[in-house]
């Protein structure tokens, strides 16, 4: 019973994306259209699981010192891996992607859940954290995906979805309207949780 | 005078045209988390100026001289978070030694720098565009001085806000985004400039 609640949490009550404010650098910058949201939020998802498993396996012979800097180089691996494997099978979604795959790196959901969570829990619960708030993170990337994509090219994952009178609203892909998109979408979630 | 030209054209492409946090998504977490107040803008942005500067010299060097000739140019993330966090700490501690009234006002600021994006992206970037030694070190300080541009106009306008009668749910982040957008919108008329 804990143990689901470990791995459903990260959907909406903890949300890394829109209740903790995590990880905005990608959140914004890949959320051009829904298929890039689904690359990066799988790809955040596969280190996260990985991280954390890995983290939870090694936390009693970290001294804990220098606990940061060793779950930075366990990351990166994590993130070479990543980065190689897109590179390979996936090389459209890698190139355009780009600079935001190395990036994982900092993004301060995997620093914060191998802290905060996977170095004081077991195995199993932290892989099940580690795929819940992933998948949080992916689900709120396809939100904003979704949105940005409808209101800026009149499409859903390549498909026209609006009529053909509607004129795409450009700024919604362009930098502002990932901002704007953004504030509007947390202050929804503000007026949510108040009621 | 061709050089002097190049060096201008570079300095406006990163402090205005391709601003790292308005227009490239970098560093957001600092600049919504840092950007309260007036002062502590301005201490966070010198520090990240510094610690740009610093970290594409080395990386740089690092790049070409250890990871080219070994040919293990796979590792280059590993490699540049880890000079990265080592590049922090030994800033820390030689500021903390040489110059206390610096440190205090910059020190709980410099192991945040670590997982900034905008460094560990400057760092991937100079080696993505190839660009030489000393552009390489120009563009993290351009990059940085942009970065303290936007952070300082956003802490100013947000030291308003405080006053400003907003719906409460709006309050506080989605606010903040919304502002960002309208900037991230001013900024986009940068991208007109022709040389």
């Amino acid at each position: 019973m804990t143990s689901l609640k470990e791995f459903t949490k990260g959907f909406v009550k903890e949300n890394p994306v829109f209740v903790m404010a995590l990880g905005l650098c990608p959140t914004l910058a890949v959320t051009t259209s829904v298929i890039n949201a689904i690359g990066m939020g799988l790809a955040a998802t596969f280190v996260l699981v990985f991280s954390n498993m890995f983290i939870s396996l090694i936390k009693n012979l970290i001294p804990s010192k220098i606990r940061i800097p060793a779950f930075i180089v366990v990351i990166a691996s994590f993130v070479t891996i990543v980065d190689m494997v897109m590179y390979a099978y996936l090389p459209a979604i890698h190139k355009s992607l780009g600079l935001f795959i190395p990036l994982i790196v900092v993004n301060c959901i995997i620093l914060g859940r191998a802290e905060a969570f996977a170095s004081k829990n077991n195995v199993f619960n932290s892989i099940l954290d580690g795929l819940g708030m992933g998948l949080g993170f992916t689900l709120a990337l396809v939100v904003i995906g979704s949105i940005r994509e409808i209101l800026g090219a009149g499409q859903l994952l390549g498909f026209n979805v609006l009529p053909e009178t509607y004129k795409p609203m450009l700024i919604a892909i362009l930098a502002p309207g990932a901002f704007i998109v953004m504030g509007l979408l947390m202050g929804l979630m503000n007026l949510k949780k108040k009621k | 005078m061709e050089f002097v030209g190049k060096i201008l054209f570079m300095a406006v492409m990163a402090i205005f045209v391709q601003n790292f946090v308005l227009m490239r998504f970098l560093g957001l977490c600092p600049y919504i988390g840092v950007s309260k107040k007036l002062d502590s803008a301005l201490g966070m942005g010198m520090a990240v100026i510094f610690v740009m500067t610093m970290a594409s010299t080395f990386t740089w060097l690092i790049y070409t001289y250890l990871l080219v000739p070994l040919h293990i140019e796979f590792l280059q993330t590993i490699a540049f978070i880890l000079t990265i966090a080592s590049l922090v700490q030994l800033v820390e501690m030689v500021i903390q030694k040489t110059a206390p009234a610096l440190y205090k006002s910059l020190g709980v600021f410099l192991p945040l720098i670590t997982t900034n994006c905008a460094v560990l992206g400057v760092a991937i970037l100079n080696i993505q565009s190839e660009y030489n030694f000393i552009f390489a070190i120009l563009n993290g300080l351009f990059g940085g001085i942009g970065f303290t541009l936007v952070l300082i106009l956003m802490a100013g306008i947000r030291e308003r806000l405080e006053r400003a009668e907003l719906p409460s749910s709006m309050k506080g982040m989605p606010i903040s985004m919304i502002v960002a957008g309208s900037m991230a919108l001013a900024f986009l008329g940068f991208a007109g400039l022709k040389f």
